[in-house]
């Protein structure tokens, strides 16, 4: 146990180090680069008393740093998601992309950018991430209710990533038609909604991606033992005193909120939340309390590696951050169904 | 004391147990036999708490169970199951450790690495503590499983009874493993604060290991007793449908042959 315990603090106090490293490269590269004296005097320009930013320092400000920080911010929920899921439905195979949550929430934005433009709502603060975290509860409440067996009431993998499949399209084409009708430009861009970008961050989005993620991290933690319980079986972790009902209520919820308010931000990511839990299972066990930090670093870790790619690969052009995480992810996932370690 | 007034437990309109009332003493081995359906793993649920009754009333020792939170009834109440699957990879130390968990909260303090050492110890899986639960054999599982259950029962100052539950621990186990569990679930039984009620589908275990035994059909209590007033040749017949023949050995011990 010792040693388990003291690898696990040096794998999370490696991947800290690694994310940093990564943040550093992300800011750093992209349509333009700017070396580490740049970054520095831009970083200063904030400070009162010192000079105006330069347009290439205003870029870097409010351009470049911010989208790192929500890139990390979204890698994070997204890892963070997936761990829960995993441990929520006791299979390895889920992620939130899969059972219509990241679908909803996209949805559930686009029809907020759409009714915005018509009726001209005013678009406060909160109002984008309410509207996504609605759109998330609606599509992940109906793949459970339709996925859950006549019989017995409860939801087998197969039903939950079939009906998963099947509400995703749905949604999908809900955004497609949204987009086809909208004025707003964002809105009008399926793109954006179905394989995801990281190109409009702002400061305001980080504040509240900042929030979810780290609020709805601290509330996950509090339940890592009880999701560890829940791994034997959940006769099991009733006999180990924990309330499962309730437990799968705020794990859900944690889970859509994170999900959903990164989802409204950068439209749909897939396969982040399926491949971090496993890499860090292979590397360091299955110990929840372990996973969801770790998962937040690995997360954000893979999310800033994507959009790497996706800035450099086409520059000054870049990817939809979905493309590269599908590339990635897809093969991924075929292998995890393959191996059929595991009970479905 | 372990005691159940007038429990009935529907699913729809289907009675899976129907009225049942029955006090089970400490230091006793109490054995639950019966044909399939008979309702025995439903009411050791409903005695261990997992199901609530439809009416009648469950106490540990004159408290109502049914007043009383899932975290507080953890700490004296555990139940041993079938084979468990675990799809994730958890070392066999971290799943003895879970039994702990109702006794701590955040991380397991040193009184809880010591009690995971010494039920380790006692059920020969020390050997293997850092090994994945997922590649040992079933009889090594259970083992493990023993050992959890044990060590979240594990209390070093008794005052209150401690209640161990059995559902069907012995499937998918060779008759050397059956012989050896109910040996040891018989020696913890023994300690004079324990309440043990199980659920063993061999007659034959439940003859030579039980103190008490309660025959189910059908939702109701056939008969109740030692092994010797129950398990008559004529009872037997009645119930499961077969025809036994009662062999005698010399130590005073029964066995029953299926023709």
């Amino acid at each position: 146990m010792t040693t388990q315990h003291g690898r696990r603090q040096l794998l999370l106090i490696a991947l800290v180090a690694v994310t940093l490293l990564v943040l550093i490269a992300s800011i750093r590269y992209g349509a333009i680069d700017f070396s580490i004296t740049e970054i520095g005097r831009a970083l200063a320009s904030l400070f009162p008393g010192r000079p105006e930013p330069t347009l290439d320092q205003r870029i870097f400000l409010e351009l470049r740093f911010p989208r790192a920080i929500l890139c990390l911010l979204v890698g994070a929920s997204l890892g963070v998601g997936g761990t829960l899921m995993q441990a929520l439905f006791r299979n390895p195979i889920v992620e939130p992309g899969l059972v219509g949550t990241s679908s909803g929430a996209a949805f559930g934005s686009a029809l907020f950018f759409v009714l915005g433009g018509v009726f001209q709502i005013g678009a406060s603060l909160w109002s984008l991430p309410i509207a996504a975290c609605a759109g998330g509860v609606i599509s992940t409440y109906l793949v459970f209710i339709l996925a859950r067996s006549r019989e017995d009431g409860r939801a087998s993998i197969v039903m939950l990533l079939l009906t998963g499949l099947a509400v995703n399209a749905l949604f999908m084409s809900a955004i497609g038609f949204l987009s086809y009708i909208a004025r707003d430009p964002q809105a009008r861009s399926i793109t954006f909604w179905s394989l995801g970008t990281l190109s409009g961050a702002s400061w305001k989005a980080v504040e509240i991606v900042a929030l979810s993620t780290i609020l709805g991290s601290i509330v996950a933690l509090r339940y890592a033992k009880q999701l560890n319980a829940l791994m034997i079986g959940e006769e099991e972790a009733t006999y180990l005193g924990v309330n499962v009902n309730r437990l799968k209520w705020i794990i859900l919820s944690v889970n859509v909120v994170i999900v959903a308010v990164a989802t409204a931000f950068t439209g749909v990511i897939s396969f982040v939340g399926l491949i971090v839990p496993h890499i860090l299972r292979m590397l360091g066990g299955a110990d929840n309390r372990f996973l969801i930090v770790g998962s937040a670093l690995t997360g954000a870790t893979l999310l800033t590696l994507a959009d790497l790619i996706a800035r450099l690969s086409v520059r000054p052009a870049e990817l939809p951050i979905g493309i590269v995480t599908s590339a990635v992810g897809v093969p991924v996932f075929i292998f995890l169904l393959r191996r059929r370690q595991y009970v479905f | 004391m372990l005691t159940g007034s007038n429990i009935t437990f529907r699913v729809g309109n289907k009675v899976l147990i129907s009225d049942i009332s029955a006090s089970f003493a400490p230091g006793k081995l109490h054995l639950l036999v019966g044909p399939n359906g008979a309702g025995k793993s439903t009411l050791v649920k409903v005695l261990a708490r997992l199901l609530r009754p439809h009416t009648g009333t469950v106490e540990y020792e004159g408290a109502d169970v049914s007043q009383t939170s899932e975290a507080e009834l953890a700490k004296r109440r555990a139940v041993l199951s079938q084979a468990i699957e675990i799809a994730f990879p958890l070392t066999v130390r971290e799943v003895v450790m879970m039994g702990r968990y109702p006794h701590f909260s955040g991380r397991p303090g040193a009184t809880d690495e010591r009690i995971v050492d010494e039920v380790m110890q006692h059920f020969d899986v020390v050997e293997f503590k850092h090994r994945y639960y997922q590649t040992l054999s079933g009889g090594e599982r259970q083992r493990v499983n023993f050992a959890r259950v044990l060590a979240q029962l594990w209390r070093e100052d008794v005052d209150t009874c401690r209640y161990l539950f059995l559902d069907e621990p012995l499937t998918f186990l060779d008759i050397r493993h059956q012989i050896d569990f109910m040996k040891r679930i018989r020696s913890f039984t023994d300690a004079a604060d324990v309440v043990t009620v199980g659920v063993v589908h061999d007659l034959n275990l439940a003859a030579r290991f039980a103190d008490q035994i309660l025959m189910l059909n059908g939702g109701r209590i056939v008969a109740s007793g030692t092994p010797s007033e129950v398990l008559t040749t004529e009872r037997i017949e009645q119930v499961f449908g077969v025809e036994p023949t009662m062999v005698r050995t010399h130590d005073s011990g029964m066995y029953l042959v299926f023709n």
